[in-house]
């Protein structure tokens, strides 16, 4: 099969993540957009390493996982401990800094 | 030339004595007066010993010479810090040190209840080393650096009672006319150094025998602007009596015996170029004769007993620089008479000094009166620099000023005849105002202040008192006799050429004592056998008027120099306000304009910021491939 699909498949999925962080407003919803975004860019590692043979890309997929991980980890805590104070989990109502 | 190893212990000793007293602080309050006499003392010692081996060798190398250390040295110019000791120094040596430690005795007392007793000995041990680096630096730039200090330690004890601030106004005014003469000399060095390149006297003397007229007669002005202003002369005058703020030992010290004579000094010393600019030379008597007779003219109308004094002194030096000026016979009797003044004016200071001591402070003489019979000996050694500075034979001021009068009489020509009638004329000035001062204070009728109950001073202030009076008496006499000091300083200021005599030493004897006697006979018609008001009368001449606001110098001053001055000065405030400042401000107010246009981008919306970083993510990518492409 063509690698190159699996880099129309990755931008196609990066793509819906991106236009899903601008335009949703549920923070656990744009948090979802963004593994989207990280996964495209996983799968676009792991289609070059695929097509120049060599294994570098496949290796920081890896460490992109693990990132990943941590990130979720931190991410949904400071989500939940939001939603817990204000009762909400919209992104544009957590605009503090600004006043 | 002889060299010697202690010339540079004379001023070592003063100036070791004014760092300790100012570095020990409160703990030299108990014996730092003592301290800084002893120095001084030792310092006098020391000038009779250098005076001692001069004696032992021939005229000719009577001079010693000494180097410190080099001093300044690039490419070719040379300047070591080096010291001269000749004739002509000795007589200032002597001077400095032994009037000054007769005035450090008699501080010792007068200011015995100033809880700064210790700061003035530092100053004064300050201004003696100063003084002293002024007489024996052996060139125009070491000279200098003894003119500045002479001029800090005036200005400081002028203003050491600044918890006045009319004295501490004094001090400034002080400072700042000394200014405009220490700019002349400045300029006489660079002037010295850009076309003879040598600043020392030995080396400006042999170079000035070759050099033009032209650039000996700038030199010469440069330095006649010099001496006008450390020595109070025209137009440079108007300090002097504001300087009488500071307490009395410091005028009868500074402003009367020795540093006010730096003027004179700077000329004598400078024969060689004044000697080769007959301008400059000129100028230097005409602005001698109209201080003496300005100075004399102030001196007649002042009540406050220091400022008549300030006055005189501003006119004997007036003498002093017409003698200066009038070529080599004058040289050798300008330094008599600054020598015999030095006695008489520094002895009389002291006398008002006592005469304040023991009147409360009281400086009007309108309110003192029949002093004479409570402070016997101030009487009588005030009584005896009054009789030399008027010039009544054989007190010391006959013999210097008969010989000035006499000199300006021999000047030849009209200029001859217009100097000696100029100096005739400041006799009876002389003679009347120093009469004035003597029978308001001691012999006239009591106008005192309620609760005055004057009394003699202390034993320490009038010892002082007695040696300068007993100076005042016998110098004349002994400078004169055989022409001891025309000889004795030949060797410096050369040969004094023969004159044309236009009138007979006894005429002008004559003339000198009628002068005396008409001066004196005016005042005491006026001040002894007439009523005197405890206050100063209104209805007065306009000459009177005049006399009494200096002449309007201070007027002149401020109108001509102060006030376009100020104007000036408020320019460069706006120009400095709006240009300088005003580019600054300009920076910031743009710094922070942009900073408030910029902060609207930040919403605190997430999803603007994301939507941004994505554009921003698309913009660099499509840049990239557009340049790859």
């Amino acid at each position: 099969m063509n690698p190159y699909n699996y880099l129309y498949l990755a931008a196609l999925l990066f793509t819906i993540g991106a236009v899903g962080v601008v335009v949703r407003r549920n923070a656990i919803v744009v948090f979802m957009c963004i593994e989207l975004m990280l996964n495209a860019a996983n799968l676009t590692l792991v289609t070059f390493s695929r097509i120049n043979g060599t294994l570098d890309g496949q290796v920081v997929a890896f460490f992109t996982m693990v990132v990943a991980a941590c990130e979720v980890v931190v991410g949904l805590a400071i989500i939940v401990t939001i939603y817990r104070s204000r009762r909400s989990a919209s992104v544009d109502d957590a605009s503090l800094l600004k006043r | 030339m002889t060299t010697s190893t202690s010339l540079g212990y004379l001023i070592a000793l003063p100036l070791a004595g004014s760092i300790i007293l100012l570095l020990a602080g409160r703990k030299a309050d108990k014996w730092g007066h003592l301290l800084a006499t002893a120095l001084s003392a030792s310092s006098f010692g020391l000038g009779l010993y250098q005076l001692s081996q001069m004696l032992r060798l021939e005229p000719e190398e009577r001079a010693f010479t000494q180097k410190l250390f080099s001093w300044i040295s690039v490419g070719t110019f040379n300047v070591d810090a080096g010291l001269l000791l000749d004739q002509l120094s000795i007589c200032f040596v002597l001077l400095i040190t032994g009037v000054g430690t007769l005035i450090h005795i008699y501080s010792i007392s007068y200011m015995s209840h100033d809880r700064d007793r210790r700061r003035f000995f530092a100053y004064l041990n300050l201004f003696i080393a100063a003084m002293l680096l002024l007489v024996l630096g052996d060139s125009y730039l070491n000279l200098y650096v003894g003119w500045e200090g002479v001029g800090l330690a005036s200005y400081l004890l002028i203003g050491f009672w600044n918890q006045k601030p009319a004295y501490a106004t004094a001090s400034k005014k002080a400072f700042v006319m000394n200014r405009i003469g220490d700019m002349g000399l400045s300029f006489a060095i660079m002037i010295a150094f850009a076309t003879l390149g040598t600043v020392t006297f030995a080396g400006v003397k042999e170079a000035s025998e070759s050099a033009s007229t032209a650039t000996l007669t700038g030199i010469g002005i440069m330095l006649l602007i010099a001496a006008a202003g450390k020595s109070a002369q025209f137009p440079l005058q108007a300090w002097l009596g504001d300087a009488m703020a500071g307490p009395t030992p410091v005028s009868a010290l500074i402003h009367a015996a020795t540093m006010v004579t730096a003027g004179v000094y700077l000329i004598t010393r400078s024969n060689f170029i004044f000697d080769a600019a007959p301008t400059a030379q000129l100028l230097v008597v005409i602005v001698g004769a109209v201080t003496l007779i300005f100075g004399a003219l102030i001196g007649t109308a002042k009540d406050d007993i220091k400022k008549a004094l300030a006055a005189s002194t501003m006119s004997q030096i007036g003498y002093m620089t017409l003698a200066a000026g009038l070529g080599p016979a004058g040289y050798a009797i300008a330094i008599m008479h600054l020598l015999t003044h030095g006695f008489f004016k520094a002895g009389m200071f002291l006398g008002a000094g006592s005469v304040m001591h023991g009147m409360k402070d009281q400086v009007n003489m309108r309110r003192y009166g029949a002093l004479g019979k409570f402070m016997p000996i101030t009487f009588v050694t005030f009584g005896l620099g009054y009789l030399a500075i008027i010039g009544v034979p054989p007190f010391a001021g006959f013999y210097s000023k008969d010989l000035i009068i006499e000199t300006a009489f021999n000047a030849g020509g009209v200029k001859g005849i217009l100097l000696g009638s100029m100096t005739l004329f400041g006799a009876i000035l002389t003679a009347f105002y120093m009469t004035r001062v003597m029978v308001l204070t001691f012999t006239s009728p009591e106008r005192w202040e309620e609760d005055q109950h004057p009394h003699e001073s202390p034993i320490l202030m009038w010892l002082p008192m007695v040696v300068l009076a007993i100076g005042s008496v016998t110098t004349g006499y002994l400078f004169t006799r055989g022409d001891a000091l025309v000889h004795w300083l030949e060797p410096v200021f050369g040969e004094h050429g023969e004159h044309t005599e236009l009138l007979p030493h006894k005429v002008v004897s004559a003339l000198a004592i009628t002068a005396v006697i008409i001066g004196a006979s005016i005042a005491l018609v006026k001040y002894q056998f007439s009523e005197v008001d405890a206050e100063a009368p209104n209805k007065v001449s306009i000459l009177t008027r005049l006399a009494r606001k200096d002449l309007l110098q201070d007027s002149f001053n401020e109108s001509v120099f102060m006030r376009p001055g100020q104007v000036l000065t408020r320019w460069l405030v706006k120009g400095d306000d709006n240009v300088v400042d005003g580019t600054v401000r300009l920076v910031g107010r743009t710094a922070l304009g942009a900073g408030a246009e910029l902060r609207r981008t930040q919403t605190g919306f997430a999803r603007s910021y994301s939507a941004l970083i994505l554009i921003g993510a698309l913009v660099l990518i499509a840049g990239i491939w557009v340049i790859t492409q």
